[in-house]
């Protein structure tokens, strides 16, 4: 059954309060037949838009989100039509979360699990500290990108700003444009088949399968400052 | 040792000194300890109850009621948090303590009535399990940050920083990176760990306000936020974190402990427990926010004497760390033999960095670990607690309060000049505190033309 044929909740923040909001949808969680389909207008750059939310629904955001949208998202799938504020994604777990313009810093911070997608670009700090999750940016990233970024994966089709990966541990980047600079004890890897093999997964999941993972770089941690070494003294 | 006479030591460079010199040219790496700061500095110990007199009368001390209970978070929370005693579990992390030790600040603390925190490690099911009240930490690192634990929790920390190092982030070293840990914290196991000291996804008291608006959201407004500042800029940061939406500020002096930092930092960076509370009554007083806002203090809290001052400067609850983990059974002088195996003693094991804590407190280790008994460990946490309060009441009484909260600073004289100057107390025997508002109106009363008085 398509979404269109099926019951749609919308709700307008325009005359419903963002509290009312968030409730509705953390109400979904648990239950056998949660409310599927949810839209979501005016949103006006709102702060905290759908975050906590953990049922398998399908959240349209109709607009600009503020800081934080679809934080600490678990299994629901949440589409920003606009661009969105720092912190978009936050410590998500599982689920979606796609923006169709570009974010602000930060996004996918800590991220444990689940896909981002950005359609355009990404400000400084995407996929900081990143635990897990997939982040793919359909368009370039900020300096200090995957900033102590620990496991997980970032995929940038366009290009990466200065310091990227820098305190990089065992999360993998990708990037098919320049990259400006990498940051202490990130290195460029070589790109296997295996790692052609997941790009081509990621990048289909991001709606990017036209790409070629064979154009990407792959970069990673160098791993000298894992232990401190009085020779390295100068990297930290 | 013995030092002949004639052989005169250096102030300025002591044993202490000498030896850190060496070990340096040594090792080439600053040195890490845990603990807190131990240099001299001014603390509760330099303020003194007055006590009932002629002009006020003490209550009975084993017959007439005085209150312990503390409520926090009722500035925003669905929940706030009752507390039976105003003294809490500070925050310490699974990974810098065993499992089985932080089991047992859960079951001390419960046995007292009062909360236990979370660290920067995530929260263990030990701990929740066995936490009636726990606080959860969200730390720059967010190691083991998940919804369903931020909703387990009964109230949330906002950690910015910690009076052993403020501005600084965590550090656990590659011997303490167990299989467990690694896996709650996300990272390769045996590396030498540095949390982040600057959260990922917020700069600056503006974005603050956001983030806690962001975690009330998630959680429905059920939960406490507070946030937790190392005593820096005490005052700024005070009304800083009000301004931002804080149910509770918590204020970290910087005899605050922890379990691995540069001992550089710990002795260096932030101000004293002190004068850091009187600040911090200081901002929330201005703001009309005094009571509102609870304010939790910690660093160096060892004795009644520490919470009844803590509490009498304007402080709503104080929290333990370092004396906690005295409290399980650290530095116990049973373990003389095992100490000195390790180049320590009974009184100077700081090693808690190290992993090789024979009392299974500060180790990963499964053998060391082993050896600490969670309800033995408890059951001595829950007396000290209780020896805490009864002293605290003690105090209370004989300033003739029915309440720990009633005690004020006018119950307080200072022992000392500097004393006096940090809190604006008397100085004990005379009715003039070194205050610079003092000093200037004593000098305008000198100054003023004869007979204008």
């Amino acid at each position: 059954m398509s979404a269109t044929a099926e019951r749609v909740q919308t709700v307008d923040l325009a005359s419903t309060p963002l509290r009312e909001l968030n409730q509705r949808l953390h109400d979904q969680a648990g239950l056998d037949e949660p409310e599927r389909h949810w839209r979501v207008l005016n949103p006006s750059g709102a702060h905290a838009l759908a975050c906590g939310v953990d049922a398998p629904i399908e959240i349209d955001i109709m607009g600009h989100a503020g800081y934080y949208c679809a934080g600490m998202n678990k299994q629901a799938t949440i589409t920003v039509h606009g661009n969105a504020g720092v912190g978009l994604a936050e410590n998500i777990m599982s689920g979606v979360v796609r923006v169709t313009g570009s974010t602000s810093q930060a996004a996918g911070a800590t991220a444990r699990g689940g896909l981002i997608v950005v359609e355009g670009d990404a400000s400084a700090r995407c996929g900081i500290s990143l635990k897990g999750g997939d982040i793919v940016v359909h368009g370039s990233v900020g300096h200090m990108s995957a900033f102590m970024a620990q496991t997980g994966r970032m995929v940038v089709l366009g290009d990466a700003g200065d310091a990227l990966g820098d305190s990089i541990y065992e999360a993998r980047i990708y990037v098919r444009g320049s990259v400006k600079g990498l940051g202490a004890d990130c290195v460029e890897k070589e790109l296997r088949d295996e790692h052609r093999q997941e790009l081509a997964e990621l990048l289909a999941a991001a709606g990017a399968d036209g790409a070629d993972p064979g154009d990407f770089r792959r970069y990673g941690s160098a791993r000298n400052l894992y232990t401190f070494h009085i020779d390295n003294a100068g990297s930290y | 040792m013995t030092v002949s006479a004639g052989l005169r030591e250096s102030a300025l460079y002591d044993r202490n000194m000498i030896h850190e010199i060496q070990r340096a040219a040594r090792e080439g790496i600053y040195d890490i300890r845990g603990f807190g700061a131990k240099r001299r500095l001014p603390h509760f110990d330099d303020l003194l109850f007055l006590g009932a007199s002629v002009s006020r009368y003490p209550l009975e001390g084993y017959r007439e009621r005085c209150d312990t209970n503390v409520t926090l978070g009722t500035r925003f929370a669905r929940k706030p948090l009752e507390l039976k005693i105003p003294v809490t579990i500070a925050g310490m992390s699974f990974g810098a303590l065993s499992a089985p030790a932080k089991e047992a600040l859960g079951r001390g603390a419960s046995a007292a009535g009062t909360s236990t925190t979370t660290g920067d490690g995530g929260m263990t099911p030990e701990e929740r399990g066995h936490s009636d009240i726990l606080v959860y930490q969200l730390l720059p690192s967010r190691y083991g940050m998940n919804p369903d634990d931020l909703r387990r929790a009964d109230a949330i920390e906002v950690v910015v920083g910690q009076g052993a190092k403020p501005g600084g982030g965590g550090m656990l070293l590659g011997h303490k990176i167990s299989d467990r840990v690694a896996e709650m914290r996300s990272l390769p196991k045996g590396i030498d760990q540095r949390s982040a000291c600057r959260h990922p996804d917020w700069t600056g008291p503006d974005d603050l306000e956001i983030k806690i608006g962001e975690l009330r959201e998630i959680t429905d407004w059920e939960k406490p936020i507070f946030v937790k500042v190392g005593a820096t800029r005490t005052y700024y940061d005070v009304q800083l974190a009000v301004k931002a939406g804080a149910d509770v500020i918590v204020l970290d002096g910087m005899q605050g402990g922890t379990a691995a930092t540069q001992e550089v930092f710990i002795e260096h960076v932030g101000i004293p427990t002190l004068p850091a509370v009187v600040l911090a009554v200081k901002a929330l007083e201005e703001l009309g926010m005094h009571r509102k806002v609870q304010l939790i203090v910690s660093g160096g809290i060892r004795t009644g004497a520490d919470v009844a001052k803590a509490l009498a400067l304007g402080a709503d609850a104080v929290s333990i760390g370092v004396a906690a983990l005295i409290a399980l059974g650290d530095n116990s002088p049973d373990l003389a033999e095992e100490y000195a195996k390790i180049g320590s003693a009974p009184g100077f094991y700081d090693d808690w960095q190290a992993g090789l804590d024979p009392a299974g407190i500060s180790t990963q280790d499964a053998e060391l670990a082993e050896r600490f008994d969670p309800i033995v460990g408890g059951r001595r946490l829950a007396n000290y607690l209780s020896v805490l309060t009864l002293e605290t009441q003690t105090l209370a009484r004989a300033c003739g309060k029915s309440h720990v909260h009633n005690l004020e600073p006018e119950d307080l004289v200072a022992l000392t000049i500097e004393a006096s100057a940090m809190t604006g107390l008397p100085l004990a025997g005379c009715d003039f505190a070194f205050t610079p508002e003092s000093f200037a109106a004593a000098m305008a009363a000198a100054s003023a033309p004869a007979g204008t008085e």
